[in-house]
């Protein structure tokens, strides 16, 4: 049943690249202070060698987003490999529970079991048992994995709603951004610098929007991101909108890039989310925000990722 | 020490009585479905052939593992779970599985029948693991070959369930399970569908100078008369970045750490598994009578360090140490 009562709620996603720490501060500051977005999701997910970059501008970054009426949850790594990192995720986890956490990796689902939780879209959530295995353990909202069509999704979000009377569970699904398709042990920035991770002289903060990744024939591919492999093309799910909204999916995420406005995005999302675009207005909009970037909503479209249709 | 366990993989009947009498401790195979990741054309087992060559392995002291190791379908969870069931009834010695739900169906539904946690979960520390372990009653975890020989240890050091490795074979060099990469291309991934970079989407093309490589609408790679043309699995193709040419996620390379099957059983390790399903009776013959010798080498302390050559097998024709020994760091 469309779910038209529950008002959109529009997420901006972790900083996935390795953005200079001052950057990456004031890109916050900003969309605190101007960005018509409802919650904010802060905190290193891909490489734990860049954590320390971010880790003093965290406390000021939350404050400012919080004064704001914005509201923080903490995100955690999506690949946990050693005991520091490990420990990285229970200090959230055993804190006094005043942020929200975004489990990653399904070990900090674990340690964030009991408590209100988030759940990223790089934990594997591909079906209705497995929702209602973690919905019971205290996940709130559940970001989807991309490679969810729309059948599935569609699937999944009328068994949650017909459900969410006794357990609350929101739906959300990535809308904007380079979609993170897979995670590594090995960093192929250091790789194509011939560098060695541990001395990887954090080459990935050359790529603000990761590096980008040609075929033989000289067509763009992937982008890669320090540990992590991202889609070329952007997904642009701006004109199935209404179609998530009315199967109750009512989480909307806008995932951060560089050298666009992040704040005129999220303004053009609430505005097909609040119904004000005509149709097709939406990509010509966002293309020209956007400038010199291919989309793509293939995933959506139950095809090949890579597609726009 | 208890001894090392031998997995082999069959994809067809044939193999599984070559895996057997070729001295595999176990055979792991899969159901001709999407419900295994291994989900290619002509291959797998229907449920005759599973009870029949369940009966080969069993009457000759060889154990059967029933890969479920994909992501059910939303809306679809029918065809997973009744593999799970069908195992059970046809009584397979474990199931190896990856989803959360359909841990907690074959847990919940199956309370004596074996659970393994597949590569394909990604589990890569030791609270991912106990918490498939205190949910589920996971009994053993296929580590991730994200994973370096120290990790390992450090690992088996924490956990207190089973723990099995791959040995040799096709080498993931994204985390399993949590690698979309094949679906972005051809829109089929091993989560959904059970295959990655499909023969389907494949296409070799001749343009006079090269033999190209294509995977769906992108070229993976391009070989001169003088190379041998691989097959286009997406991360070991040649792609440019920064003006450079190269093997940007991995060289066509596969794993063989038949030398260290000494420091793979100090680690605590319980099993060695081949890769290779997809792979004929050539293969599996000759991958897993070597390393029955070796294996045996280990298990009866003579711990000889073998030096197998397989890689005239191999794919791509060479062999990697993989991230077991971390060269990349």
């Amino acid at each position: 049943m469309a779910n038209i009562e529950t008002p959109t709620t529009l997420v901006l996603g972790p900083v996935l690249f390795n953005w200079k720490p001052e950057d990456w501060r004031d890109f916050y500051f900003r969309i605190a202070e101007e960005a018509d977005i409802d919650e904010v999701f802060v905190g290193e997910v891909v490489c734990s060698k860049r954590s320390p970059f971010f880790a003093p501008h965290i406390p000021e970054v939350v404050e400012r987003l919080q004064s704001c009426g914005k509201r923080v949850v903490l995100s955690t790594l999506g690949l946990i490999m050693n005991k520091r990192e490990m420990e990285s995720v229970r200090d959230l986890a055993d804190d006094d529970q005043e942020f929200m956490v975004e489990a990653n990796d399904i070990s900090a689902a674990a340690l964030l079991a009991g408590r209100p939780h988030a759940i990223g879209p790089m934990v594997n959530v591909y079906n209705e048992g497995t929702l209602d295995y973690l919905a019971e353990r205290g996940a709130v909202s559940v970001c989807l994995p991309v490679e969810l069509g729309k059948t599935a999704l569609a699937s999944m979000a009328s068994h949650a709603n017909a459900r969410n009377a006794d357990v609350g569970t929101a739906l959300e699904v990535m809308v904007f951004g380079r979609l993170p398709l897979a995670i590594s042990a090995r960093c192929y920035h250091a790789r194509a610098h011939k560098l060695h991770k541990d001395s990887c002289q954090f080459v990935c903060d050359r790529d603000p929007n990761g590096m980008e990744v040609e075929t033989l024939d000289n067509e763009p591919f992937v982008a890669v991101n320090g540990v992590q492999t991202m889609s070329h093309a952007y997904t642009n799910l701006g004109s199935a909108v209404p179609e998530l909204l009315d199967m109750g999916i009512n989480r909307l995420r806008l995932s951060p890039h560089h050298g666009v406005d992040m704040v005129k995005i999220a303004a053009l999302f609430r505005a097909i989310a609040d119904k004000q675009l005509g149709e097709g207005e939406s990509d010509a909009r966002l293309a020209k925000l956007t400038g010199d970037v291919t989309f793509c909503n293939g995933y959506f479209e139950g095809t090949a990722g890579h597609t726009y249709i | 020490m208890s001894k090392l366990e031998l997995v082999a993989p069959a994809g067809t009947p044939a193999a599984l009585k070559v895996a057997v009498d070729s001295g595999a401790d176990t055979v792991y195979l899969g159901f001709r479905d999407a419900t295994n990741a291994r989900n290619f054309p002509g291959l797998n087992f229907n449920r005759d052939e599973l009870e029949q060559g369940l009966l080969y392995a069993h009457d000759r002291g060889c154990k059967i593992y029933l890969a479920i190791n994909t992501f059910p379908e939303a809306g679809n969870s029918g065809p997973w779970h009744k593999a799970v069931d069908d195992g059970a009834a046809i009584g397979v010695d474990a199931v190896i599985v990856a989803d959360i739900g359909l841990a907690n169906y074959a847990a919940t539904n199956h309370p004596d029948l074996r659970r393994h946690l597949s590569v394909q979960a990604s589990a890569s520390n030791p609270e991912a693991i106990r918490f498939y372990q205190e949910a589920f009653d996971i009994k053993r975890v296929v580590l991730p070959r994200v994973l370096s020989l120290h990790e390992i240890v450090a690992l088996n050091r924490e956990i207190t369930v089973e723990s099995e490795v791959f040995v040799f074979g096709g080498l993931c060099v994204m985390a399993e399970g949590r690698c979309a990469l094949s679906s972005y291309v051809t829109g089929q991934s091993p989560n959904t569908n059970g295959v990655c970079s499909p023969a389907c989407d494949v296409k070799y093309k001749d343009d006079g100078e090269r033999m190209v490589s294509r995977l769906g609408n992108f070229t993976i790679n391009a070989f001169s008369p003088d190379e041998a043309a691989g097959y286009p699995t997406l991360c070991k193709g040649r792609f440019i970045s920064g003006g450079e040419t190269s093997y940007l996620f991995e060289d066509p390379v596969s794993l063989n750490v038949a030398s260290m099957l000494p420091e793979l059983a100090d680690a605590g390790v319980v099993a060695l598994k081949i890769e290779g399903r997809q792979r004929g009776k050539a293969y599996i013959a000759e991958v897993v009578s070597t390393f029955r010798k070796a294996v045996d080498g280990v298990n009866s302390g003579e711990a000889v360090v073998s030096d197998n050559d397989l890689s005239s097998i191999a794919e791509g024709g060479r062999k990697t140490t993989g991230v077991y020994q971390k060269t990349w760091r």
